[in-house]
């Protein structure tokens, strides 16, 4: 019944619980009943959504709108399922890969980060509150800058500081916008505001709002040409926050494009009144080709991921611009998807890390015999993400195609098809060097990571393959 | 003229926010961009705070003397805003300091030059 | 280090109770005025702060240790998010403070003041924690620096 503020508040209570103790392997033991406490409750929460509808929570007991108010349908109880989970699996492969890159002193520090980076976005999905939203944003943000400067090198720091200024700048474009909403309107419920702003929409406070947050909430979600503070900030951050920004960051910053989009202004109608969807059309599409194209050059293999993250979100925008049902459910399915996929990628990487100590591609020949497990997860979520039939990533492509042939684009779906050609070519550089190489001298001794660490990881790989053949939650 | 003055404080907060990002944009030392950073983030405290004041309006705290009150809710707001710039900036200087003892500078290209390598 | 200049010393030490008074006016009268946890938690900062600026960021250290400021800032939080998980338990929404009274507007009166606190320990212990790990760098990286000689 008040599993809505608990939501925020356990995560939010253990991170301060960490802080206080400052001992390694009880702030690790926090944070992993936290997490999974967490979890529980998002499954709960979802169920009760699924059975009795739209949940609202008021904080404080004041009523909405003048209090802030939670409030929960089917999209942000899927987006708090998707953070949670993607929290709560990684924790445990943590211990291990965190004890061996951060000073024992330290990690207590870096648990209380990675609570309160997950408050964050489980703050920004669950709230119904327009400020509540930067607060919430910014909290997480500022968490994950200090996670990302606790990387294993100085390239870390300077990771962390662009995306600190970019990071700021996108939150700030995003108070801007609602600051703007607020004079017009009055109030900064985001429901209320569905209501008002029908009525002027379209006075130009209203638009000029509309454009800051698109661009606030795009630099957020590393759109195309705002992409920069990405691959640094994915590449030189210790790996099990790579991971967990991966998996959740980007994906919150979508659920609020959606929410702004869908609810606050609107509907579908006034969106497609304006040139958004053919801008976020073709920025889609320069994101799927020009971020695969350079991740095929790449020759870390973080880095890789991290501009075939950006690749993969262009293919998430490119659902939402055509806006109809079946492309909205094909952007919102490969969120959940891409979720799963990079979480579970950056995780097998990271154990890679863990044995190998290097991330480049050419280190890497012949580990395929050495870490099989490992690779083996890799190969088989690299399959998803290029869309190979029976994996996760083929159902949410195949509904973007379907967007696009309801629009009876055919040239759209050549080009989805072709990006995912290209996403083949980088993920079969690095099965290549690890399958079919022989064995460097250091390869040769490497042993597979201890099951702590391999089990999370298959677990993300087995919800990859089993939400690619029971499609009934994603879609 | 008058059309201007009416309005100056929305014309004092775009001046702000404009120079600020252009801090952020063009200037290559990283304190002086975080003082950009900084100048930005304050344009939209002027934002919110300037149509919240009522000309002879007090706090809102209901008394028998008074009839006119300030809306209280962009004070709240931005004092949530204030802090958030404060961790920011504080985090951004931080980070800085840590950047000059490992790389020996702070020029964003002779940094990015030293990556390079 | 301004150590020598006696002028300071004597109108930093006058000045020090006046601002902790200050600090905690406006953090009790902040139920019924402008004021409030986080205005009050600076100004009560400030004041240690420019104890350390003029008497060195050691001397501060020994008033308010690193470690307690450490410990603080989490209490702070607990405190707050604490009042919270109460009124749960009281069987009221969350941070709905009108059942922590004998009658409701008892109830918020106390429940913000607690909460207050909270913001007030956490934000003058944040406030004073940024300035000993900019200030007292070189102080620490002086002391290092003799210890390897």
């Amino acid at each position: 019944m008040h599993l809505p503020a608990l939501q925020v508040v356990i995560p939010l209570i253990a991170a301060a619980l960490c802080a206080l103790f400052r001992h390694y392997f009880l702030a690790w033991f926090i944070t992993i009943l936290a997490s999974w406490l967490s979890f529980a409750i998002a499954i709960l929460l979802l169920l009760q959504v699924m059975s009795r509808g739209v949940i609202s929570y008021e904080l404080g007991g004041w009523v909405a709108p003048i209090g802030i108010e939670y409030r929960i349908d089917l999209l942000n109880a899927f987006v708090l399922l998707i953070v949670s989970g993607v929290g709560a699996v990684i924790v445990p492969y943590a211990q291990k890969s965190i004890s061996q890159s951060i000073e024992k002193s330290q990690q207590s520090w870096f648990y209380s980060m990675y609570l309160m980076a997950l408050t964050g976005l489980l703050g920004v999905s669950i709230t119904g509150d327009a400020f509540n939203i930067f607060v919430f944003l910014e909290i997480s943000s500022l968490a994950s800058y200090v996670m990302i400067a606790m990387g294993p090198d100085r390239r870390g720091l300077t990771a962390a500081y662009q995306y600190l200024i970019m990071g700021t700048v996108g939150a700030t474009f995003i108070v801007i916008g609602i600051g703007l909403l607020w004079a017009m309107t009055g109030t900064l419920n985001l429901y209320d505001l569905a209501q008002k702003i029908p009525l002027i929409e379209n006075s130009r406070p209203v638009l000029a709002a509309l454009a800051f947050l698109t661009v606030g909430i795009s630099l957020k979600l590393a759109l195309f040409p705002l992409h920069l503070w990405l691959p640094n900030a994915y590449a030189y951050s210790p790996g099990v926050a790579s991971a967990f920004l991966a998996g959740t960051a980007t994906k919150v910053a979508i659920y609020l494009l959606l929410r702004f989009f869908f609810t606050v202004f609107g509907g579908v109608e006034f969106f497609q009144s304006t040139p958004l969807p053919e801008i976020l059309f073709v920025l889609s599409l320069l994101a799927m080709f020009a971020a695969s194209i350079v991740a095929v050059f790449q020759s870390n293999i973080k880095r890789m991921l991290a501009y075939s993250s950006v690749a993969q979100i262009g293919f998430i925008t490119l659902g939402i611009s055509y806006a109809t049902e079946i492309g909205l459910t094909g952007a919102i399915a490969h969120m959940f998807n891409h979720a799963i996929m990079k979480a579970g990628l950056f995780l097998l990487i990271g154990a890679v890390m863990f044995r190998l100590g290097s991330v480049k591609i050419e280190d890497m020949a012949g580990i395929g015999r050495k870490m099989p497990f490992t690779m083996a997860g890799f190969v088989i979520l690299g399959l998803s993400l290029l869309g190979a039939p029976g994996t996760v990533g083929f159902i949410s492509k195949w509904y973007l195609a379907l967007a696009a042939l309801q629009e009876g684009q055919w040239w759209a779906v050549a080009l989805i098809v072709a990006a995912s050609l290209v996403t083949m070519l980088y993920i079969g550089r690095v099965v290549e060097v690890a399958y079919f190489r022989e064995p460097t001298v250091k390869v040769d001794q490497l042993r597979e990571v201890p099951s702590s660490m391999l089990l999370p990881s298959f677990l993300l790989v087995g919800a990859a393959v089993y939400f690619g053949l029971d499609t009934s939650l994603s879609v | 003229m008058t059309e201007i003055l009416a309005n100056l404080n929305y014309w004092v907060t775009i001046v702000l926010m404009i120079s600020g990002l252009y801090i952020v944009a063009a200037h290559g030392n990283m304190i002086k961009k975080l003082v950009g950073l900084s100048i930005f983030q304050t344009s939209v405290y002027l934002l919110f705070l300037s149509p919240g004041k009522i000309l002879g309006g007090t706090a809102p705290i209901i008394s028998k003397d008074f009839d006119l009150y300030s809306n209280p809710l962009p004070h709240v707001l931005i004092l949530t805003a204030i802090v958030v710039g404060v961790a920011t900036i504080a985090l951004g200087m931080a980070l800085v300091v840590r950047i000059h003892e490992a790389y020996g500078t702070i020029e964003d290209d002779e940094v990015h030059d030293m990556e390079r390598e | 280090m301004m150590r020598d200049t006696i002028i300071l010393r004597v109108v930093v030490k006058l000045l020090l109770p006046v601002i902790l008074i200050f600090a905690l006016y406006v953090q009790f009268h902040g139920d019924y005025g402008p004021g409030g946890g986080f205005q009050a938690g600076v100004a009560a900062a400030a004041a240690v702060i420019l104890y350390g600026l003029v008497f060195g960021v050691s001397a501060a250290r020994k008033v308010v240790p690193q470690g307690i400021l450490l410990a603080l800032i989490p209490l702070g939080v607990l405190i707050f998010a604490g009042t919270g998980i109460l009124s749960l338990l009281l069987g009221a929404n969350y941070l709905d403070y009108s059942p922590l009274g004998s009658y409701p507007k008892a109830g918020q009166h106390l429940g913000i003041l607690i909460v207050e606190v909270g913001v007030f320990v956490t934000v003058s212990s944040t406030m004073l924690a940024i300035f000993y790990a900019f200030g007292g760098r070189a102080e620490d990286a002086l002391v290092s620096e003799e210890e390897n000689e």
